[in-house]
């Protein structure tokens, strides 16, 4: 007779040996390491929920407090390597093999530690692709989650940073796993279920509220006219040019500045209602002039941001809100909307090659993708028409009848062409090229392929990708904007002329862009303060971006 | 501190009848630009004291091209810089031309 309810058996095992550490669902933080103790088999695949920005700190201490000759082995599956805890579990034995998507304030370490052999890696993912391997061969055992409220019977408050949980739940909970959630505090009814309790095992009252980074914070203050000069040419020469009404942005100082203009000089141009009108994007501060203008109709959202609840709640007509009244994010649809749904990705990177690739891969730090290599990419499953996509997809060329033409997505690199130290960000070979050769990986950490990429943005101009017809031209077009870095230095002066004047190439001056315009004055607002008055008060910026 | 100087030769005067203008701040990352009228209307000469050594090369680059672009014959522009990248660089240079075309 076949077994056919093994992974059956053995959460019912895993549940009754946890169950004398819990009173009901509830568990007491101070419990936390025999709970796991209890839970976790050596060799599990764990996600122990470090997403972009929410982090179930309490039970990442609570792992790393375990007995390394009890859980060990275990093979972590979880977006974000966030918390120095996400390594230490790997220093002490208890995590081996690692799966993940983006590793931002431990983009050191972990290089550091995947050149010492300490951590095994499977791949570093887009969320998608993780998300997505969650359901088919990387399904967690225990899957080790966050939220701001509970009941005893497990319904989940995650608060408007839901982000991974309920992916993370749906792949754990219907397949045999174990779900135990952190929460800053038991309640005797819930704002909103944002998670059913019958797919939450256990629920810790955490010691403190689970940390929360606010990581789509810009400081107007700090934007350059530099910046000012490429938001410009970004409005002028491809909002406008494409009629872009829906879209995402990544999270530089370039984009924040695109945000700031859009009441400003966008505004001037006429393009209100014509230009970013849907979002896919967190709740950027720096949006917030924008939205008070009546530009933007609606933001579907990824997470939430420090400091903009009282004001999401008070706009419910933009943002996806519960019954509650909070944001109701979600990372996986965000992502596939951002996909699927929108017709330009923008964002930064630190280096990019002569053939377009891109990376924020440097030799010593692995800072993983973010939602870019996703969103940054041309979805060929896409089957509906746009004005901004057909026009993109008649750009790239090609033949035949016009009607079994695709479209193209437009992925937008905006770079300047130095970095902090004067650090170039064109450059001949990736620096995850020798990571990969370092590493011995199959294939190298790139954010945007080439051949995704459609345009590239920098202070010296806009280069059109999508117009260049051979590789030498592809390579010219981007030598012709790389500024005064080396493989900028090494074009062919007069093959750019040449794209110049096929328009591949595009100056500020070619756009009718006054350099005198890229002035601090342009910004809709000079500083968080100037956003804090612009909400009406409702923005609570956190204490760090606080000056006054 | 550095002193570089460079001597172009333009095709055309810079337009405008203005006899001086000043863009920029002398900070670090920045830069102070100061443009005056008063050479022959096909030439240029470009001062530069640079807190930074060893960039000569690429100053060379920013201001020939910046002279190839705008034209700016007739002027002697001073610049006084606290460690600006090119790209602010560039940017002043435009703007200070701009300043010294507008009645």
């Amino acid at each position: 007779m076949m077994d056919w309810r093994q992974e059956r058996t053995a959460r019912d095992a895993r549940l009754a040996r946890a169950r004398p550490h819990a009173d009901g669902k509830v568990v007491p933080a101070a419990r936390v390491v025999d709970l796991l103790e209890a839970i976790l088999q050596p060799g599990d695949r764990v996600c122990l929920e470090g997403d972009n920005q929410k982090q179930a700190d309490c039970l990442a201490r609570g792992l790393s407090g375990c007995d390394p000759a009890r859980v060990h082995d275990l093979h972590m599956v979880q977006s974000g390597i966030v918390l120095p805890e996400h390594l230490d579990i790997f220093e002490q034995g208890i995590a081996r093999r690692l799966d993940y998507s983006y590793s931002g304030p431990q983009g050191g370490r972990i290089a550091k530690m995947l050149y010492g052999g300490q951590i095994e890696l499977g791949a570093v993912h887009t969320y998608l692709e993780l998300f997505a391997r969650y359901f088919i061969d990387l399904t967690p055992n225990v899957a080790l989650i966050a939220g701001v409220s509970a009941d005893r019977d497990g319904n989940l408050y995650t608060g408007p940073n839901t982000e991974d949980t309920p992916t993370v739940v749906e792949a754990t909970a219907f397949k045999n796993g174990v779900v135990v959630a952190q929460v800053n505090e038991i309640v005797d009814r819930v704002p909103r279920v944002d998670i059913p309790g019958d797919r939450v095992d256990f629920v810790v009252e955490a010691d403190t509220p689970f940390y929360v980074e606010p990581l789509f914070t810009r400081d107007p203050g700090a934007v350059t006219e530099t910046q000012i000069l490429m938001a410009m040419m970004a409005i002028k020469g491809i909002y406008a040019e494409y009629g872009i009404r829906r879209l995402n942005h990544g999270i530089g100082f370039g984009t924040a500045a695109i945000e700031l203009l859009l009441p400003t000089y966008a505004e001037r141009l006429g393009l209100k209602g014509q230009i970013a009108t849907h979002w896919a994007l967190n709740p950027h501060p720096s949006l917030i002039p924008a939205i008070e203008s009546g530009w933007v109709k609606q933001i579907h959202c990824f997470g939430s941001e420090v400091g903009m609840d009282k004001y999401i709640r008070a706009r419910p007509d933009v943002f996806f809100t519960g019954s509650d009244g909070s944001l109701r994010s979600n990372r996986a649809f965000c992502q596939t909307a951002g996909l699927y749904a929108c017709d330009l990705f923008i964002g930064s990177t630190l280096q990019i090659d002569l053939q377009g690739h891109s990376s924020t891969v440097t030799t010593n730090r692995v800072a993983g993708f973010g939602g870019a290599p996703n969103m940054g990419s041309d979805p060929h499953g896409r089957r509906h028409p746009s004005d901004t996509w057909m026009k993109a997809g008649q750009e790239a060329g090609g033949t035949g009848d016009p009607a079994l033409r695709r479209g193209r997505k437009l992925v937008v690199q905006l770079v300047e062409t130095f970095g902090d130290k004067l650090v170039p960000a064109f450059v001949e070979r990736l620096d995850a090229l020798e990571l990969a050769r370092k590493l011995n990986l199959e294939l190298a950490p790139v954010m945007v392929y080439a051949d995704d990429v459609t345009h590239i943005v920098t202070e010296e101009g806009i280069a059109n990708l999508l117009l260049c017809r051979t590789l030498d031209e592809r390579e010219q077009a981007i030598r012709g904007v790389a500024g005064y870095t080396d493989v900028g230095r090494g074009r062919d002066h007069a093959e750019v002329e040449r794209l110049r004047a096929r328009g591949i190439i595009r100056r500020p001056e070619d756009l009718g862009i006054e350099p005198l315009d890229a002035d601090r004055s342009l910004l809709a607002a000079r500083s968080i303060k100037d956003l804090v008055h612009w909400s009406g008060g409702l923005y609570e910026p956190p204490a760090k971006f606080r000056n006054w | 501190m550095e002193k570089l100087s460079f001597r172009h030769t333009t095709r055309t005067a810079l337009p405008g009848t203005r006899a001086s203008a000043i863009t920029g701040v002398v900070a670090s990352g920045n830069l102070e630009v100061l443009l005056e009228r008063n050479l022959a209307p096909d030439a240029c000469h470009v001062e530069i004291d640079t807190a930074i050594k060893g960039y000569a090369e690429v100053w060379a680059a920013v201001v020939a091209d910046f002279v190839a672009r705008r034209q700016p014959g007739g002027l002697t522009i001073t610049i006084n810089d606290g460690g600006a990248r090119p790209d602010t660089v560039s940017l002043r240079l435009a703007q200070g031309a701009r300043l010294m075309e507008l009645p």
